[in-house]
């Protein structure tokens, strides 16, 4: 949330909002019941989960190409999973409390663990 | 068209942090339309019309565009952006301004097709440079789920429930695109965000026309329709594919159908992961499945015998 609240005189008109993009202060990672975890060993980079998601949350490194999850605004819908076509999935979901405490490598090893 | 990793590394026109639900496609067709438009030879202005997406984008003192949007009232989409775009030509005429800008309204179904139409209408007959998208969830979604005229035949909604006397909308949904397409306007579009590529050559084109256009996009609705939030692109695939939402556009009066279902999937398909049309699975409402897909493919054949004509306007 925002600091403090405007007062009425500090209000531009018309409502105006002078910074564009700033809803990026508002963390939506919170509303997460399950996250994806990424394996960029099976990932083909066909990139549909970056297309297909909803909250801009897929990592995309400088020659365009799948990074990683932003997990500060995945809200955890999974269509990103639900749409990775590659075999096996290189995207899986799982439970945010069995994620808690752990780091991203140790989690990667956990859920694709059968795969290579 | 560029692929898609080209299309990653260009800057988000629609930002993280906006607080539509989880699973909701809004953002994906929006995202879907930043990324083709061509940003590097002109600038975007958006306007929206009240709903989802203009609440949960713009909830003060937050916004989620990177681009300039205004938002004034339910029923002037259409009204606003046109101003906008008659200010922006007054000033080029005078010299005053020397960028290329492209005018994009945004509106779903409540504020295209109920509230808003006069206003899309008379913004389309005045022949503003502008495209408008309408994002259809096939009912009120912003304020709980209720009917208007998008909604399909027997879906339930609040205000259409279904029980024992009634089975839910009782209507059939309102044909908005052949409505746009009586202003004779050069380009009218039905799209779907699963498909994106054929999503994003109709975006492209409408953006490259001179003049009024009009895009209709299926925009599942996980809470209003009750899916599961990881099915929203599978269950737009499977309008596409059950031809409940055909994939076309209309050019110059000539009707081009863009994807063609190898398999042409019975309409069940579509309507069984949704709970509002749990009701139709019930003994003794098979006779409203029947009627939903003798409806479904009376509007196919209808589409495909036009396509076969091929005819354009005269004009």
């Amino acid at each position: 949330m925002a600091e403090k609240l405007l007062n009425w005189d500090e209000v531009l008109i018309g409502a105006a909002i002078k910074e564009p993009g700033n809803s990026r202060q508002y963390e939506t990672g919170s509303w997460r019941v399950e996250r994806p975890v990424w394996n960029p060993d099976t990932c083909i980079q066909c990139m549909f989960c970056w297309v297909y998601c909803p909250d801009s949350a897929i990592l995309v490194d400088e020659n365009g190409k799948m990074a990683g999850v932003n997990y500060t605004f995945c809200k955890g819908c999974g269509i990103c999973v639900e749409q990775c076509p590659s075999k096996p999935k290189s995207l899986k979901m799982i439970l945010e409390a069995e994620a808690k405490g752990k780091s991203e490598e140790e989690l990667r090893k956990e859920v694709f663990s059968e795969d290579k | 068209m560029a692929l898609l990793n080209e299309l990653a590394k260009k800057k988000e026109g629609l930002v993280s942090g906006h607080r539509l639900c989880p699973g909701c496609t809004h953002s994906v067709i929006m995202r879907q339309v930043f990324a083709v438009a061509e940003t590097d030879k002109y600038d975007i202005v958006v306007a929206a019309a009240t709903g989802c997406f203009e609440v949960s984008t713009g909830l003060y003192p937050y916004t989620s565009w990177n681009v300039p949007w205004i938002h004034t009232a339910f029923e002037n989409a259409a009204s606003t952006i046109s101003g906008v775009e008659a200010m922006y030509r007054a000033l080029k005429k005078k010299g005053k301004l020397n960028k290329e800008i492209r005018f994009i309204a945004v509106a779903s179904d409540g504020g295209t097709y109920d509230i808003g139409l006069q206003a899309l209408s008379g913004a389309i007959e005045r022949g503003h440079q502008f495209l408008y998208i309408c994002n259809d969830n096939n009912a009120y979604q912003n304020t709980g789920n209720q009917r208007s005229s998008a909604t399909p035949f027997a879906g339930s909604t609040t205000t259409s429930p279904n029980g024992k006397v009634k089975f839910g909308k009782e209507q059939p949904r309102k044909d908005i695109v052949s409505i746009i397409e009586g202003h004779h306007l050069p380009y009218t579009a039905q799209a779907s965000p699963s498909n994106w590529r054929d999503l994003m050559n109709k975006i492209k084109k409408a953006l490259d026309i001179n003049g009024p256009t009009y895009i209709n996009v299926l925009e599942p609705c996980t809470t209003g329709w009750g899916f599961p939030p990881h099915m929203a692109i599978e269950i737009a695939q499977l309008a596409v594919d059950t031809c409940v939402w055909p994939l076309y556009e209309v050019i110059k009066g000539k009707v081009v159908i863009n994807y063609k279902p190898k398999k042409k999937l019975p309409v069940t398909e579509y309507l069984k992961p949704q709970k509002r049309f749990a009701h139709l699975f019930k003994k003794g409402n098979e006779h409203l499945i029947e009627e939903f897909q003798k409806q479904v493919d009376a509007h196919w054949e209808w589409l495909l015998k036009r396509e076969e004509c091929g005819i354009e306007y005269g004009v």
